[in-house]
């Protein structure tokens, strides 16, 4: 069945006059994701690779009934485009944008948590129920319909994890890239819950990284909630401590947010934790194999 | 972005956070001269790095010689900053090499009474900034958060609301901090608060903290780095940046647009995506390599940037080969291998190059290098791409 989105899911793009947006636009219409408009303020009446623009997404909402968002907009303009979403009565908005400063997010984090509805990302590569609906950058041919739950806060690690589990046979039911920045919409517990009750999804795979506290909140969630087989990866074991790895939220702090220490979190949760990067789609099997 | 303390501090005086007077040096001259213009009888020189642990940390060139000391005349200030200026201070933040020492802080002694820790960052997993304290200041926060964490004392606060009086109330309690300077507490605490909005922190630690004598609130040392995703929008604070602390290589490649953090080993490494190059460093790790770098190309990887990036590895004197991993997604497997081969050419490579490609047009861009006449060695998957490097640095 997958979460979030499917083949029914209405999309608009955020942005879609700008060089990103229209490109990546193209490439969700041609896996099949049905892109409703399009809204770039002062841009309403044009048209992007057949689709209307509009100035706002209330208009857009209006004329097309779209659910579902995908947000290029430049980062300095980023969390009022979410607001915007939100206020629009939008329920799952995927912001791509790399770079929106973190106290903005403080705000938009508040709003969606008092609301009904999922933020994906920013600084995400989106979310795709394999052979449905794309709604981000990932290549979409690599994915194959199955059964791994895919939770990731990477993008071409992301692929590579997906990528092998198609490989194996496996398959995916829906993947969402959480995003690489320290205060993102929605978090790997967040999207466990959901994996736990969809049919599709036989195993969760949650892919993580250095900085923050994430993982090792999952893992006790998983520890007392979850009863599908869970793998994982987590990314930066050989990552300096203070350093920025490429990720605004990939850092290592006072100590705190080390690989070790997640990976610990983790096999204590009883979650099959892949040694390598190349071993990612065999530890779902192992996880599989063993419930 | 890292600034130097003394710039901290004049953020904090232009924020009205008290701090100390002090004057900065970058001659033994200079530091005299500041020692006289303070008027005080006692001054702190203090070597201004962007790295902590100064106290505590040595000369290399003069090691009975510490990142911060005492002084009670002009002419011990003189002497002082004479054994740092031009030097490296090694500290346990600063590795085996410590940094050099281009300037000093003269500052105002004062009277301690007390010291506290007061620092300020973005709590992620509540998704606000929190403002943290503790009665166990001047030693390293980190240890106390370790070994007694209840002696810290935390309140979250909304940016656009700031902290409310009833918080420092609550913080003041816990601390023990009582009559008067509960209204200096409420004056430095709330300013400190407002300033890291306001220039969009991620960080602003002040240790100590000191209570003087008379029961103010005054900062001792003040360490502010700000969200580098926020510096579009404070082009004065941006104006900050002291390149002279930074890493030459990453200072190149941030121009280019690329992400690089260099490491100490002597595999050079190239991958497009944050998540897959700390993979790639780690795999390298796992099979007996050293890593020389992480290195993000991003999701444009373009011949001029590839040419960039290869410059950048093998600027590096440590890198005996280089590992290439790319998943090409939207991007072409094609391109890519258009995009090592001129780069190839331009930078001419003197180390084996190992390159990995995986995704879209994979097979013909694995043919492309393969017929190009060029020595590279490609690999099929991420862990043959692992031992063939690691065997290639190995035999260098």
């Amino acid at each position: 069945m997958s979460i979030l989105v499917n083949r029914d899911t209405r999309v608009i793009c955020q942005g879609i006059t700008g060089k990103a947006g229209a490109f990546h636009t193209k490439g969700c219409l041609d896996y099949g994701t049905d892109i409703v408009g399009g809204v770039t303020p002062g841009k309403a009446g044009a048209t992007v690779e057949g689709v209307p623009v509009f100035d706002t997404i209330t208009e857009a909402v209006e004329k097309t009934g779209a659910n579902a968002t995908m947000i290029f907009v430049p980062a300095a303009f980023t969390a009022d485009a979410i607001l915007e979403a939100v206020d629009a009565g939008i329920q799952v908005i995927v912001a791509i944008t790399e770079g929106v400063p973190v106290l903005d997010m403080i705000h938009v984090y508040d709003v969606v948590k008092r609301s009904d509805v999922t933020l994906i990302g920013p600084n995400c590569p989106g979310i795709i129920t394999a052979e449905e609906c794309k709604i981000g950058i990932m290549p979409g041919y690599i994915h194959r319909r199955g059964c791994v739950g895919v939770i990731s806060r990477s993008g071409t690690l992301t692929y590579e994890a997906v990528w092998q589990t198609t490989s194996l046979g496996l398959g995916q039911s829906t993947c969402v890239g959480l995003g690489g920045d320290p205060i993102v919409g929605t978090s790997f517990i967040d999207l466990l819950k959901q994996f736990e009750t969809d049919p599709q999804t036989e195993a969760i795979l949650m892919i993580g990284e250095i900085g923050g506290s994430a993982e090792e909140e999952a893992a006790v969630f998983i520890k007392q909630h979850v009863t599908k087989p869970v793998a994982a990866f987590i990314a930066g074991r050989t990552a300096p401590p203070g350093k920025r790895m490429g990720h605004a939220g990939a850092i290592i702090s006072g100590g705190k947010g080390t690989a070790a220490e997640k990976i610990d979190a983790l096999r204590q949760a009883g979650i099959e934790v892949a040694e390598s990067p190349a071993d990612m789609g065999q530890a779902v099997q192992r996880a599989m194999q063993r419930k | 972005m890292k600034i130097h303390e003394f710039q901290a501090k004049q953020i904090l005086r232009d924020a009205g956070v008290p701090v100390l007077r002090g004057v900065v040096a970058t001659s033994a001259g200079d530091a005299a001269k500041a020692f006289t213009e303070l008027g005080a009888p006692v001054a702190v020189v203090k070597a201004q790095i962007h790295a902590g642990g100064r106290g505590k940390g040595q000369i290399r060139e003069c090691p009975e010689q510490r990142g911060v000391q005492l002084v009670r005349s002009a002419q011990e200030a003189a002497s002082v900053a004479g054994r740092m200026l031009g030097n490296r201070l090694v500290t346990t933040q600063t590795g085996p090499d410590g940094q050099t020492v281009r300037q000093v802080l003269v500052e105002e002694g004062c009277d301690i009474a007390r010291e506290l820790y007061l620092g300020i960052v973005v709590d992620r997993a509540a998704a606000k900034p929190v403002l943290m304290v503790s009665s166990e200041g001047g030693v390293e926060i980190e240890k106390v958060a370790a070994e007694t964490p209840e002696k810290i004392f935390k309140e979250h606060f909304h940016p656009q609301v700031g902290l409310l009086d009833y918080q420092v109330r609550k913080l003041c309690q816990k601390l023990q901090i009582g009559g008067g300077s509960v209204r200096s507490a409420a004056k430095f605490m709330q300013a400190l608060c407002r300033a890291f909005v306001k220039y969009d922190c991620s960080l602003a630690e002040i240790n100590p903290l000191v209570v003087t004598g008379r029961g103010e609130m005054v900062a001792l040392d003040a360490k502010i780095n700000f969200d580098d995703n926020a510096l579009f929008r404070h082009p004065d604070i941006a104006q900050l940046r002291d390149l002279s602390e930074e890493e030459p290589a990453e200072i190149r490649a941030g121009k280019a647009g690329l992400s690089y953090v260099k490491l100490n080993g002597n595999i050079g490494c190239l991958v497009n995506g944050a998540g897959l190059a700390m993979s790639t460093m780690d795999i390298i790790k796992l099979h007996g390599g050293e890593p020389a770098n992480f290195l993000d190309v991003g999701g444009g990887a373009d011949t001029e940037q590839v040419t960039e990036a290869f410059s950048i590895l093998l600027s590096d004197p440590n890198v005996k080969a280089v590992l290439v991993n790319i998943f090409g997604g939207i991007m072409q497997c094609t391109t890519i291998a258009q995009a090592i081969l001129e780069a190839y050419r331009t930078v001419g490579f003197n180390v084996p190059l190992v390159v990995r490609l995986e995704g879209t047009r994979v097979e013909e861009g694995r043919k492309i290098l393969a017929e190009s006449g060029v020595n590279i060695i490609t690999a099929d998957g991420l862990t043959d791409a692992a031992q063939k490097v690691v065997a290639a640095a190995t035999a260098a």
